[in-house]
């Protein structure tokens, strides 16, 4: 318990010395981050007795002295920035380092008129009414100790604003970029995505980190936290890249509220990163309204992802539909626990949850909870899971065509995570997923799911 | 369809039928619970030394545990354990030689109850023995039984005479530490059925229990072992109803299974203890552990479960997989009506090689009833080549109700499968007027359609609780349709 006592209190300190130095903001905004922080000081880290943190270990994170990161390497940044820049591709890119906005890296005009894209820390002092109206309303500190101890560090992030009847077509670029420090280092990202009627728009959270960007090797820690909040009709594109070095901590809580007739979609992909935690919490709140989630995870070596997701139906006459799939080598742990939520009132309501797992060693462990929770009765909800290796008949199928096993087995692994990237409309995403499959089992780069056909009903 | 809706809610608003209380002279020992009550049982029962010692050790465990309150979907006020009644047993006459010697008014109970404790058993090969509050009343069969070789007593009686085979298996599919309420049973259960199958024998009937809660503020905590030896047989029925009353009982049952090399165990449930009233007055607390170890080759061990009583149901009849290509299956049906609440399922852990499990659960909630199926499927790196399929289908009848799924599966090498599948739905207008149209009256329709959807289930069930069990939910579901 001292121990455990001891683990709150290196971010407690850090946040006495961040309040000190923090320049003056607004009231609203101290009180916000006192109340996070106290809520965080009261509940302290998870641990395994939480049934919501059961499969994940945090004692890593507790247990590592993290200082707040800073960001004084610019070379590096840029470096590390070319790597993952969508360039021409996005409509903007914002790039943070470390947590803090990056002025030289981004790009955020020319956009269509009503889009705004900025840092948070401008938005702060530029629309704070909006802001106040917002930030963290979605998000509760209540909800999860590091959502907490995010608020409770908020200073910089990205705000997207799109006013009413915004159109902006090509997809809006929130780049994290990690790059380790003399220490290791925490990060506290926040994005507040807010969007009016009738608006429409793509947009890409990545969070990208490499192994040897910069002089340090030390841990890296990024807990995140994003708002996604829809009024009616508003038609969302949302991609997650999570690409962090491999040693890297990455802990990220999504927040959506929809409202009316809108159409969210949205890809979550987990490739990197040594303890990475999802949470996506999809609120449909208003009728006719219609949310899509997949997500994608490719692990190797002691690589352990959760990803878990809750479909709250509010209101009646919506429809869900998720999918993840996830590749599982060596000895790595992945964890997906979905939950489809329909309240009393939420009639008509047609919601489907799959989820299919490829283990491809016999010191993988794959745990998959998909549940349901129901209070009305018009409802038609379904959910499956399946969890095998790949198929040993599509293996002899392919083998009876002169494939060699292990080529099979390679190209059915590519096929089976093709199912999700081939629904992924933003194509630098696409692109990045598909290449990164491909390498990694050795097939040729320039591989594009037409060339396969059918053939991705791979695996179970 | 609102006119429907009212002419269903009209049949499944039936009274519990079963709930009298028969006027018997308890022996029943002081409210409360502590050593003494422990030592008083014990003594009461003549028991040895060790498993005194035994019960003492689960007691003093119990103190240091925690109530489990937080991760079930169930809510209760608070039990007090001090204000139950740990042993009540009815006057006995030196112990009854023959059913002439049981007190009729008992009979007569399990007349009502439909028991067939008579001649009529034997009709029906049944070998029953009944359990009235906490003692055995009645073993029939027994001596049939026993040419074979087979052993079915009292849980009471097997400690007096069969105490090495008692000491050797007991807690060693569930052990005194297990969780709360196994821990509070291994502390003070009263008696139970005990039954061995010798090697390569098949059980030429279908070995019964019938439970009964009678007292007022009794609990019934009572154990049961089941032991199949190697190439035995058996099946095994139990069935349980409890009186009505304003107050909740507890109830919290030990079951353990063992089979051995190419043994099979069939245990069957019916349970339809009182579920309390419309507004969730009283009713059975029904906290129970049941779990079955399929410790030998090819040995196989099948939970069939119907539950459509309690107001709480709490249990997950789960199987140990440890030996090669053993087999574990789990049918269930569990209905919830008014304020009743289940929170069952069960768990399949993979341990041996080519192991095989299968789940299939049908939910029902109607009225204001939830009903939550929570599952484990683990599969152990050394279980190569395991399979699991698992079914939850979940039916809503009204729109108060709700059905809940939770499973948890693991699995940790490349040669196994898992799969889930689960789906909710409501009955279908559509088939509803299909029924309509071929003149079946509502009642029947919903009846019929519900008994579709079980049918996977009731298939598994032997042959006189099939027929009970779609008895008892067409009774419990009157009046809930819409």
């Amino acid at each position: 318990m001292t121990q455990l006592l001891d683990d709150k209190n290196i971010h407690l300190a850090n946040f006495t010395l961040f309040a000190r130095h923090a320049t003056p903001t607004l009231s609203w905004v101290e009180k916000l981050r006192r109340s996070a922080i106290a809520r965080f000081d009261l509940v302290g880290f998870p641990d395994a007795k939480d049934e919501e943190w059961r499969f994940t270990n945090t004692a890593p994170i507790a247990q590592t002295p993290f200082v707040l990161a800073e960001h004084d390497d610019p070379a590096a940044a840029a470096s590390l920035a070319a790597d993952f820049t969508f360039a021409n591709q996005a409509a903007a890119e914002i790039v943070f380092v470390n947590g803090r906005f990056s002025q030289q890296l981004s790009r955020v005009s020319p956009l269509p008129a009503g889009i705004t894209v900025t840092s948070l820390a401008t938005a702060l002092q530029n629309t704070p009414a909006l802001l106040e109206q917002h930030l963290a309303r979605y998000a509760r500190i209540e909800t999860d100790p590091f959502v907490a101890l995010n608020t409770g560090f908020i200073r910089d992030g990205a705000f997207v604003h799109l006013a009413r009847n915004a159109v902006v077509r090509h997809p809006i670029h929130l780049l994290f970029l990690s790059i380790p420090s003399a220490e290791p280092a925490i990060a506290h990202p926040r994005v507040l995505v807010v969007a009016e009627d009738n608006s429409q728009a793509t947009i890409v959270e990545s969070y990208a980190g490499k192994k040897g960007a910069g002089p340090f090797s030390n841990t890296v820690f990024n807990n995140a936290v994003t708002e996604i909040v829809a009024a009616d009709n508003v038609h969302l594109d949302h991609c997650k890249l999570e690409q962090e070095s491999p040693d890297a901590f990455h802990i990220a809580h999504m927040h959506v509220t929809l409202g009316r007739d809108c159409s969210f979609v949205s890809h979550a992909a987990s490739i990197g990163g040594k303890l990475v935690r999802n949470d996506l919490v999809v609120v449909l709140n208003g009728q006719h309204t219609d949310a899509t989630v997949n997500g994608l995870v490719v692990l190797r070596d002691s690589q352990h992802v959760a990803n878990h997701t809750i479909l709250r139906h509010e209101k009646p006459h919506c429809s869900s539909h998720e999918l993840y799939k996830h590749v599982l080598d060596n000895r790595s742990t992945c964890v997906f626990k979905g939950k489809i939520f329909v309240q009393k009132d939420a009639q008509k309501t047609d919601s489907k949850q799959t989820t299919k797992s490829l283990l491809l060693s016999d010191e993988a462990t794959m745990n998959a909870m998909p549940a349901l929770e129901i209070y009305a009765d018009d409802v038609k909800c379904t959910h499956g899971s399946t969890t095998g290796p790949v198929d040993e008949d599509m293996i002899f199928y392919l083998r009876s065509r002169g494939v060699p096993r292990e080529a099979a087995r390679h190209l059915l692994t590519y096929a089976f995570a093709a199912d999700i990237t081939r629904r992924i409309k933003v194509e630098p995403v696409r692109r990045r997923l598909e290449d990164f499959m491909a390498a990694q089992h050795g097939l040729p780069q320039d591989l594009r799911i037409t060339d396969l056909g059918s053939h991705d009903q791979a695996a179970l | 369809m609102p006119t429907q809706t009212s002419q269903i809610e009209e049949l499944a608003n039936r009274e519990y039928q079963w709930g009298w209380v028969t006027d018997i002279a308890a022996d029943s020992a002081p409210p409360g619970l502590n050593e003494e009550i422990i030592r008083f049982i014990s003594a009461k029962k003549n028991e040895p030394d060790w498993l005194l010692q035994w019960r003492l050790k689960a007691y003093r465990h119990w103190l240091t545990m925690e109530e489990p309150h937080h991760w079930a979907h169930i809510h209760y006020p608070p039990i007090n354990y001090q204000d139950i009644i740990y042993y009540s047993a009815p006057k006995a006459r030196n112990g009854p030689k023959s059913l002439d010697e049981v007190d009729p008014e008992l009979l007569r109970t399990y007349e009502k109850l439909g028991v067939p404790l008579h001649e009529r058993e034997i009709l029906a090969g049944v070998a029953v023995d009944a359990v009235f509050d906490s003692v055995s009343v009645a073993t029939t069969f027994r001596e049939k039984l026993a040419q074979l070789g087979i052993i079915f007593c009292s849980f009471s009686d097997a400690v007096q005479k069969h105490p090495d085979l008692v000491r050797k298996y007991l807690g060693s599919v569930v052990p005194y530490s297990d969780n709360y309420y196994a821990t509070l049973n291994s502390a003070v259960f009263t008696d139970g059925s005990f039954a061995y199958i010798p090697p390569g024998v098949r059980c030429p009937m279908e070995l019964s229990t019938y439970f009964r809660i009678n007292a007022k503020s009794t609990g019934q905590f009572e154990r049961t072992l089941i032991v199949a030896d190697k190439g035995a047989f058996v099946s095994y029925l139990e069935g349980c109803t409890a009186p009505k009353r304003d107050e909740n009982q507890l109830h919290a049952a030990v079951v353990e299974l063992i089979a051995l090399d190419d043994a099979t165990v069939k245990y069957s449930t019916v349970q339809n203890w009182y579920p309390g009233d419309k507004e969730g007055k009283g009713g059975i607390y029904n906290f129970v552990t049941k779990r079955g170890a399929c410790r030998g080759a090819n040995s196989k061990i099948t939970w069939t479960q119907v539950e459509t009583g309690s107001s709480i149901t709490w249990k997950y009849p789960s199987c140990i997989l440890q030996g090669d290509n053993s087999v574990g299956e789990f049918y269930s049906v569990a209905l919830t009506n008014n304020r009743q609440q289940a929170d069952t399922g069960t768990k399949m852990i993979h341990i041996g090689r080519n192991t095989r499990s299968t789940i299939v659960s049908k939910g029902i909630s109607a009225g204001r009833g939830q009903n939550s199926y929570r599952g484990l499927v683990k599969i152990l790196k050394g279980a190569a080549n395991s399979r699991n399929y698992t079914q939850c289908d979940s039916l809503l009848l009204g729109d108060q109700c709700g059905a809940h799924t939770f499973p948890y599966i693991e699995v940790r090498n490349t040669t196994s499968r898992a799969e889930h599948e689960a789906s909710t739905s409501k009955i279908g207008e559509d088939q509803l007027f299909y029924c309509k149209s071929r003149g079946i009256n509502l009642e029947d329709s919903v009846n019929m359609i519900v008994n579709g959807f079980c049918k996977e289930v009731f298939r598994e069930l032997p042959m006189e609780f099939a027929v009970e069990a779609q008895k008892l939910l067409g009774v419990s579901l009157e009046g809930s349709v819409g």
